[in-house]
């Protein structure tokens, strides 16, 4: 490949900005850190994607110093971050709330930081001025906060915690007070800034598509513990169990038995119905339980028997869910079984032959699905 | 506009009535020419006049001040510290006992706290005088400025602090850059709230008042119990509109800050 892929973390050679060493944090009786050990590279913007109380804000806090870990050690540049308070470390954040000063106007609210270093008033002028241009808020520098909309709020919270040029940033829910459309864009922008900057980035959210979008590796955490690290792509590709496959974007699930085959296993699923076949480098001893996962759009349907695919299975149409660009079948098997088929509307609806109560024939490759253990 | 009923017109009048004719009438008598306070015999500002050249009651007007300013002022730094300590020290062993301790003197009957300040006072050996008074009057008024800094803080939200430490404050500076300029007017209604109990307060000032300095509402008390004059007619009526001026000057000011307020956010979402 000519072009170099960003990959610190296949790198044996590169040192990592933030090291989590087996870091567990008890609040009561509560672990909401379970013996965690994460390392993240910089100039990354490394997602931390999980349901409501699964850790990861309090990672972030950890991070940021606002909450000390019970256990472990956290090293912020090969530095032991254990008693620095927040004000002493290299770290920025955005909170959830965007934790803007009211009292003050937009560009106290930006210069905040760099006065409290000491900083000369003209450097603190250029950068205040730098930080206003980066998110497009030169004309808002005399307001307060209250005096300014709902995504100028949160640029001006991202422009204060860029101010100082911290080694890493933390953005906390950053776009969750953010309507749909707005988030959009903002996402954009964060990726834009984020790689203008060459600042790290640890971004908390549960919005899986928002991890996606902006992050080059992702952490999926539940209960304290990360499931699974690993780029957008993979996360979604190659999920290493039901957990992940399941939080992230929309899958069939197959619970069956393996039994090895010419080129990889056959899986006996249900009473009557056919067994399916499936490619894949994990090996399975024979008749272990296995979970098939199969993405909704790398089904086909058709009407009639699809006559060259690995794997087909019949059904009927219950339900069409219509999204405009695509719409999404649900089909039942003969044994009960629900199936999820997405085809993207590429004719007009008038055009469309499929309907509800069609019996209808569900096909995929064998290297379409993912074999999963648990 | 609906019209309003008989009996609802009756219990208004009635109410403010009750509360506002004795006022009126003490008004009216304040420019009465008599020397009797309950004859009229026309209008005159002559009391106003023998007021100030009156030296004890000036006098004592002037201690009243003094006291006044220095226990709110003394009262609004200890009460906000304990509120803050209160509201954010999470919890600590005995933190239940504290902050029930902090808001007993509310209830506590001013008698006693009175009586318990002059024994004290005695105790140590200090002299009954301005200072005595100024200490009892910070003592009691305190807990009214921590109940009120203390409501304020509860709303206020903390990852304001965190930001203020994560841009590098220590824990004083994030206090004094962005904790106390936001819950300012509760500092300042705290600080108004223990001046006005402690320009009126006589219960607990005269246990620890001494010969060298009485305050005015002991002053006019004393003066009262040898028959009412027309001076202290004036004297009150002066009072009344000092607190008058007070309350309409508070509410305009928080009025046009709510109108401000609400004109940019309009102009805010027009902008968005």
């Amino acid at each position: 490949m000519a072009q170099t892929v960003f990959a610190p973390w296949d790198d044996p050679n590169e040192k990592p900005l933030i090291q989590f060493r087996n870091v567990t944090k008890r609040f009561g009786d509560f672990t909401a850190i379970d013996n965690l050990s994460q390392d993240i590279y910089a100039r990354e913007f490394f997602a931390l994607l999980g349901p409501s109380g699964c850790g990861k804000t309090t990672m972030m806090r950890m991070l940021a110093g606002f909450e000390t870990p019970t256990e472990g050690q956290i090293l912020i540049a090969g530095q032991d971050m254990a008693g620095v308070p927040p004000n002493k470390r290299p770290v920025n954040m955005m909170f959830q709330s965007y934790a803007l000063f009211p009292h003050l106007s937009v560009w106290e609210n930006i210069a905040f930081g760099l006065k409290r270093e000491g900083m000369e008033k003209d450097k603190v002028d250029a950068r205040v001025t730098e930080m206003l241009r980066l998110t497009r808020l030169e004309r808002f520098a005399k307001r307060k906060p209250h005096q300014i909309s709902g995504g100028q709020r949160q640029r001006v919270a991202l422009a204060r915690s860029l101010a100082k040029a911290p080694k890493l940033l933390l953005l906390d829910e950053p776009l969750g007070a953010l309507d749909a459309k707005l988030r959009q864009d903002t996402q954009f922008e964060l990726v834009d800034i984020q790689e203008k900057t060459g600042t790290t980035f640890v971004i908390v959210t549960h919005d899986q598509e928002e991890a996606m979008t902006v992050a080059s590796r992702v952490a999926v955490m539940d209960e304290g513990r990360i499931v699974q690290v690993a780029t957008p792509a993979v996360i979604y590709e190659q999920p290493n169990s039901v957990y992940v496959a399941d939080f992230i974007g929309d899958v069939n699930i197959i619970e069956g038995a393996a039994n090895p085959s010419a080129d990889g296993y056959d899986i006996t699923w249900a009473e009557g119905q056919p067994i399916l076949h499936v490619k894949t480098e994990k090996t399975f001893a024979p008749g272990q339980k296995c979970f098939l996962a199969i993405r909704p759009e790398k089904v086909g349907i058709s009407a009639e028997e699809p006559t060259d695919a690995a794997n087909k299975v019949q059904g009927q149409i219950i339900d069409i869910a219509y999204l405009g660009n695509l719409s999404t079948y649900h089909v039942k098997l003969a044994d009960g079984t629900m199936m999820k088929a997405q085809i993207a509307n590429t004719r007009r609806l008038s055009r469309r032959s499929l309907t509800w109560e069609d019996n209808v024939w569900l096909s995929w490759t064998d290297t379409a699905p993912v074999l999963l253990e648990s | 506009m609906r019209r309003m009923t008989w009996f609802n017109a009756t219990s208004l009048t009635l109410g403010f009535a009750f509360l506002y004719l004795p006022m009126v009438i003490l008004v009216i008598y304040s420019f009465n020419e008599s020397k009797l306070v309950t004859v009229w015999a026309g209008f005159s500002t002559k009391w106003y006049g023998e007021l100030l050249g009156n030296e004890a009651f000036l006098d004592a007007a002037w201690v009243t001040v003094q006291v006044a300013v220095a226990s709110s002022t003394i009262a609004t730094v200890l009460g906000t510290m304990a509120a803050y300590v209160l509201v954010r020290a999470g919890r600590f062993y005995g933190r239940t006992l504290f902050s029930g301790m902090i808001y007993a003197p509310l209830v506590m009957p001013e008698v006693i706290t009175g009586l318990s300040l002059l024994l004290l006072f005695i105790g140590i050996g200090l002299d009954r005088g301005i200072l005595t008074i100024i200490l009892a009057h910070t003592t009691f008024s305190m807990c009214y400025v921590s109940v009120v800094v203390s409501s304020r803080l509860v709303s206020f939200d903390r990852s304001l602090e965190e930001a203020a430490l994560d841009l590098g404050c220590t824990p004083f500076e994030s206090f004094r850059l962005v904790t106390l300029p936001i819950i300012a007017p509760a500092v300042i209604s705290g600080w108004l709230l223990a001046f006005t109990l402690s320009l009126d307060d006589l219960v607990i000032a005269s246990f620890t008042a001494g010969p060298s300095a009485t305050t005015l509402p002991i002053k006019i008390f004393s003066a009262v119990r040898l028959g009412v004059s027309p001076e202290i007619n004036a004297l009150s009526t002066i009072m009344i509109a000092i607190v008058t001026v007070g309350v309409i000057t508070a509410s305009i000011i928080s009025k046009r800050a709510t109108l401000m307020q609400q004109r940019d956010e309009q102009a805010a979402a027009r902008t968005a």
